[in-house]
């Protein structure tokens, strides 16, 4: 096992975060702040409970899934592109580190910042309204786990984009539209029983089911349901990441 | 002694079709700076980049010092270190940054006093803070050379190290290049600049249209292909050439102000003797001589012309 390399790859991801702390740490805190502001203490304070949690209580987890999910991919996918783009991808490639190594190098550094952003945008919450966490090492658990699976899904992102559009496209066109839709600010019980059954196809209702469950002990889904489904989309990762070495897809001719 | 990179039947065709190599063998001596000569397109740049890991090859097979690079790419990536052609730089990062970047990703252990040697060696050491973004050209260029020494390799690459480099830094490098091989390091470089090849190399291969059309030590190659020219001055011009001369290797210039006769170097006798004798005969005064011998660019022109006739010629065949 090449350490070194891994210590290397992570440490130059890592810098980059420290490099542009406005950006990746400051801009996503300061937008979910907002959120909080304007749906938890302003719009919150004149709306009723929900499972007998205040709403701006219940909108923490899905806020903070929410840009789990945004700044893994695009942490992941910018951190693959880059050297992609800029040719510096040789380097990665002519060194004696495995495609395991390389994954887990890009993709430790990327999970990390994100567990750091939804450590501190829990922090931030604190500020405005008041939460518990019934399940300390289960959210802990929910939130490392989702960090690391969206991070793999934005290293392929990463890859198989060839352009700066591609990278926002899935972010932008796919996943923020899920969590909006995947119950970061309702139960989906209070949707028509139709759409209840429609939402149960999106992917992001389970991951925020189950971290709302870790907060608060209810959940849309069986917590049981939510842990397999998490699991399962990382394993589909897994797979994508094994296939894109396999084959060397869009980085190796 | 065995050889440190061996390459055995190694082809490579692209996905779109096109065949960058043909059933390529090569192998480069240990302590060695080969030069590998080719146009545009030859495929030097996939040669190194099979070599280096970075394109797989479609057959073939190739060991650096002893390890295969597919079966054994761990030990066999270790001992390369690459400079490619381009200038791809972390134009955020800050020079100490990079080169410590490239060591551990190579698996070796921190070692801020070679950094450090290194740096000074490549007169990086009053950069090392600066940005890459903020550094000239050749700085750059010097960066990349740093990043490939930075994990000891016992073997580097040097793909068209010298393009877009001024004269000065030109020379530093072929000066560090020889010191490099002088600290026991295998340079294999790609180069345009035949000089470059003349003034460095110890073996020369020669690659057109993916296959390697030749392999030879320097001395040899220029010996054994090298042609020398004698050219007269005359002090009269003339419009043809005399009569007298017919049979010998010999033109008149265009301006008629010229006779320049070729011979080769590696026979034993020359026939200036009889040339000057038959000048002498036939009055013809010349006022300056002097000799000129073919330099590797002629022989790489000749080379890569017969190469390209050649294959014309089996084409337009078949």
């Amino acid at each position: 096992m090449n350490w070194y390399g891994i210590r290397a790859i992570y440490r130059f991801e890592m810098a980059r975060t420290w490099r542009t702390l406005m950006q990746s740490i400051a801009s996503p805190v300061l937008s979910t702040s907002l959120y909080f502001i304007v749906f938890g203490a302003a719009i919150g304070s004149r709306m009723g409970e929900i499972d007998g949690i205040s709403y701006g209580a219940f909108i923490i987890p899905g806020l903070i899934m929410l840009s789990l999910l945004s700044e893994s991919i695009s942490n992941a996918s910018f951190g693959i592109f880059f050297p992609k783009f800029s040719g510096t991808i040789y380097e990665v490639l002519s060194a004696p580190v495995s495609a395991f190594e390389i994954v887990a190098g890009y993709v430790g550094a990327a999970a990390t910042k994100s567990v750091i952003l939804g450590g501190l945008i829990l922090l931030t919450a604190r500020f405005f309204v008041d939460y518990e966490i019934l399940h300390p090492v289960w959210m802990l658990g929910f939130l490392v786990l989702t960090a690391v699976t969206f991070s793999m899904f934005g290293f392929i992102i990463g890859i198989w984009a060839d352009d700066f559009q591609k990278l926002q496209i899935i972010p932008l066109m796919v996943i923020t539209p899920l969590t909006f839709l995947g119950g970061a600010f309702y139960s989906i019980n209070m949707l028509p029983e139709f759409w209840q059954k429609v939402t149960l196809f999106n992917p992001v209702v389970y991951l925020i089911s189950g971290f709302r469950w870790a907060f608060y002990g209810v959940a849309d889904v069986n917590v049981a349901v939510s842990l397999g489904m998490t699991v399962l989309f990382m394993l589909l990762c897994l797979c994508g990441v094994w296939w894109i070495f396999r084959t060397g897809y869009r980085i190796k001719t | 002694m065995e050889p440190i990179i061996s390459a055995r039947g190694v082809s490579k065709t692209y996905q779109g079709g096109f065949t960058a190599l043909r059933d390529v063998d090569l192998e480069i001596r240990r302590g060695e700076i080969f030069a590998l000569l080719g146009p545009n397109g030859a495929g030097k740049t996939t040669l190194i980049s099979i070599i280096c890991g970075i394109v797989n090859p479609s057959s073939g097979t190739v060991l650096a010092d002893g390890h295969d690079i597919i079966r054994d790419y761990r030990a066999a990536r270790s001992r390369i270190g690459l400079v490619p052609q381009e200038l791809a730089t972390d134009s955020f990062e800050s020079v100490w940054a990079t080169v410590t970047f490239s060591r551990g990703l190579f698996g070796r252990a921190p070692d801020p006093a070679y950094i450090e040697k290194l740096l000074r060696q490549l007169s990086l050491w009053d950069k090392k803070d600066s940005r890459i973004m903020a550094l000239s050209g050749g700085m750059k260029r010097r960066v990349m050379i740093a990043k490939a020494l930075s994990h000891e390799p016992k073997i580097l690459f040097l793909d068209e190290p010298t393009a877009g480099v001024d004269v000065e830094l030109r020379r530093d490098m072929w000066q560090m290049v020889h010191s490099l091989r002088e600290s026991g390091v295998t340079i294999i470089l790609t180069t345009h600049y035949i000089e470059e090849a003349e003034e460095m190399a110890d073996r020369v291969g020669v690659i057109n249209h993916g296959r390697v059309v030749l392999v030879d030590d320097k001395r040899t190659l220029m010996q054994k292909m090298g042609e020398k020219e004698l050219s007269l001055q005359l002090a009269r011009p003339m419009d043809k050439l005399p009569k007298s001369l017919a049979g010998l290797p010999v033109k008149l210039s265009e301006d008629g102000q010229r006779l320049i006769y070729h011979f080769d170097i590696k026979s034993g006798d020359t026939g200036i003797t009889d040339f000057l004798r038959r000048l002498n005969d036939a009055n013809i005064d010349f006022r300056d001589l002097h000799t000129r011998e073919s330099s590797l660019e002629d022989i790489f022109v000749g080379l890569v012309r017969a190469e390209r006739d050649e294959r014309l010629k089996e084409e337009s065949q078949s």
